[in-house]
């Protein structure tokens, strides 16, 4: 049987999220975008109305939500910003691997930890040479006696730095290749520092920055399963994540739609509003085409893990497609704005500017083409 | 302290177009999407924090069809107890006056000391419902309330209601009574997933104008003062002069009619 309907439940969240996106996000979204600052008391914000670590069961102090649900409240929150949503999304990808590959202890003293207060989670496995070849990480992690030693330089971490909790990978045995690195949870403290904060082309308002790892010593507690399954706890951690860049990628482009539809029904020239003329009103049925199918895209790939099914595939093929909509959409409705589309003072240029974000992290969208055609010929 | 609720489902007209539709009695709705009315939202919260500080229970009463769920479910997601709908085809055409009487009728069922509802309904506009409501109880009530505090005993509060030009005029009330809330007296807080799952398995009470022991007479069209004929769109005044010509023509056009009556 197929059901394309919400729960009176999901439709409720999506809701309340698409409600805080609105009078929460939306009113800062052009300020921080702006100044590149870090909205601290957002975080606190998205605390209190019960929208972070969306995904993680309420035993151990998440809002338990199922991940299609979860997805559902990210493409609100998207909607009102990506860089916002980008901070809870990245609180999302620093404790995922808490929660895929985490002992029932690990589980309930780092949650109880990042969901009693607000916080912010990372998760540090991108190095300057080691991107979408993740293999090939530089970091070490040195066991002594009861702790492990860690050293390295990490690229491009969103909440890096300032994460209360981050999930490492380094490698335990370079000899190993991708079979020799390990994943461990550092919690904010001495030896883990940011380094430069990134300037960025979108997503502004989410902090990118440099983690240095300088002789961090952490207890071997920390390791998160055994050494050596680092490399497949962060591939099933990305399965999850890009799926949450295919239901962001939806909430930019239904957010870039809604303002073009507007737009041309209010812009006169040649005696009509521009949406009368007929190549305008197709491109901006190609918007709706586009981004109808990337929402059941991610719906389906979403389902799918609610379900306990394999859905390394079709996240991938979600992320891809969801991701590339949104940079088509994107792109088209700063031209149903003509110039004024290319001015800051309106919002679209933004939405082009998040958009590309996400054809490039959580795996380029090369690499997913790459997973994807690997599966389908294997 | 027990307290009582009302809530109403709103289409949300803030960003979108309204037609009038064919009975010329309502508008289209079929575009729109719906809400709690604003000022209930705000009639929750108060509710909820008096709760939370003091203890007691707050019911949550609607009249609509079952599409109201929505709403009084989101009031119990964010802490109310128990829930009535009323839901009746004699209330249509009901006018505020009309719709106080079913409320007032379910209120009278309840133990309450404080019954809170919006201080303005954003569709109609009419801001009698909760005035009226305090009438047929025959309790005391203060409406456009901005500030609400209960008093030791708890068998007063202490009102503050917004007037003209940002004045407040600060009253004490016995219990019961019935307070009209008007928006910003406080922060409305997002319903959780988890309040919204326990709200999910609470029961709502439907309950018909006869359950209530109202005759149907009493209600809709018959038992109300005032009757909606029909709405209209406004007629655009004859007076209005379009000024033509490129901006600095206008601007100057613009600026001599007013130096001309006199109006700068
Ligand atoms: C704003 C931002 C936030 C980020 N947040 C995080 C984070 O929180 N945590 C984290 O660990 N990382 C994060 N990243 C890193 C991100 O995941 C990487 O940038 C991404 O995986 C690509 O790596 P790279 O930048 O080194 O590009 P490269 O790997 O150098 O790729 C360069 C180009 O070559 C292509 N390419 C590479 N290899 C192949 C191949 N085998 N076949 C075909 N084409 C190929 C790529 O598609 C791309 O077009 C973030 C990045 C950005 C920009």
């Amino acid at each position: 049987m197929l059901d394309f309907s919400l729960s009176d439940e999901q439709k409720a969240i999506q809701q309340v999220a698409h409600e805080f996106a609105e009078k929460e996000i939306r009113p800062l979204a052009a300020e921080y975008d702006e100044t590149e600052h870090f909205p601290e008391e957002f975080v606190e914000k998205a605390f209190k109305a019960g929208l972070t670590y969306p995904y993680v069961p309420e035993e151990y102090g998440g809002q338990g939500m199922d991940f299609l649900t979860a997805c559902i409240v990210g493409e609100e929150l998207a909607w009102g910003c990506c860089g916002f949503a980008t901070i809870l999304n990245a609180n999302n990808l620093g404790s995922t691997p808490i929660l895929l590959a985490g002992t029932e202890e690990q589980k309930r003293k780092w949650f109880g930890e990042l969901t009693s207060r607000p916080t912010l989670a990372a998760m540090a496995l991108t190095e300057p040479g080691a991107g979408s070849d993740a293999g090939s990480v530089q970091s070490t992690a040195v066991r002594e006696g009861d702790h492990y030693v860690l050293n390295g330089t990490k690229c491009f971490i969103s909440n890096g730095g300032l994460a209360d909790v981050t999930t490492v990978f380094a490698s335990t045995d370079r000899s190993k290749g991708t079979r020799g690195l390990s994943c461990f949870i550092v919690p904010k403290g001495e030896g883990i520092s940011p380094g430069k904060k990134e300037r960025k082309m979108g997503v502004r308002a989410s902090a990118t920055y440099e983690v240095i790892l300088d002789n961090c010593r952490v207890p071997a507690e920390n390791l998160l399963g055994e050494e050596g399954q680092g490399f497949k706890i962060a591939m099933m951690t990305l399965d999850k994540a890009r799926v949450s860049v295919g239901s962001a990628s939806v909430g930019i482009a239904r957010a870039a739609m809604e303002a073009a539809v507007d737009y041309a029904k209010q812009r006169v020239q040649f005696g009509r509003p521009v949406a009368e003329f007929q190549a305008v009103q197709f491109m901006l049925a190609d918007m709706a085409i586009q981004i109808e199918a990337a929402r059941l895209l991610y719906m389906k790939a979403a389902w799918l893990e609610t379900q306990g099914l394999p859905f390394t595939k079709e996240a991938a093929i979600c992320k891809t497609f969801c991701s590339d909509v949104a940079m088509r959409v994107t792109t088209d409705v700063v031209q149903v704005f003509g110039g004024y589309g290319y001015m800051r003072e309106y919002p679209v240029e933004k939405y082009m500017r998040d958009a590309k974000i996400n054809q490039i992290w959580d795996g380029t969208n090369q690499i997913q083409r790459m997973v994807i055609g690997r599966i389908i010929t294997s | 302290m027990n307290m009582v609720v009302c809530v109403k489902r709103v289409p949300d007209t803030a960003e979108s177009e309204v037609h009038i539709d064919s009975s010329g009695k309502g508008i289209e709705t079929g575009k729109l999407s719906f809400r709690m009315n604003d000022a209930d939202n705000y009639a929750v919260e108060e509710a909820i924090l008096i709760k939370e500080k003091i203890g007691g229970t707050v019911n949550v009463i609607s009249i609509g069809d079952e599409k109201s769920d929505e709403q009084i479910r989101m009031a119990l997601a964010k802490g109310g107890d128990e829930a009535v709908r009323i839901t009746d085809p004699a209330l249509e055409g009901s006018d505020g006056f009309a719709l106080a009487k079913a409320l007032a009728a379910a209120v009278k069922g309840m133990e309450y000391d404080l019954v809170l509802t919006g201080a303005l309904a954003d569709d109609d506009g009419c801001a009698v419902v909760g005035v009226a409501l305090a009438e047929l109880l025959g309790v005391p009530h203060a409406a456009y309330v901005k500030k609400v505090e209960v008093l030791e005993d708890g068998k007063r509060i202490k009102v503050g209601r917004e007037l003209e030009g940002g004045l407040m005029e600060f009253l004490e009330m016995d219990l019961p009574a019935v307070l009209t809330i008007q928006t910003g007296i406080n922060e409305p807080r997002y319903a959780s997933f988890k309040g919204i799952k326990a709200a999910a398995k609470k029961e709502i009470a439907v309950k018909s104008v006869a359950d209530l022991g109202l005759d149907p007479s009493e209600v809709g069209e018959a038992g109300s003062w005032a009757v909606l004929e029909s709405f209209s769109y406004p007629v655009v005044g004859e007076k209005a002069e379009i000024l033509e010509g490129d901006p600095a023509e206008t601007a100057a056009k613009l600026a001599a009619i007013l130096k001309e009556k006199g109006l700068v």
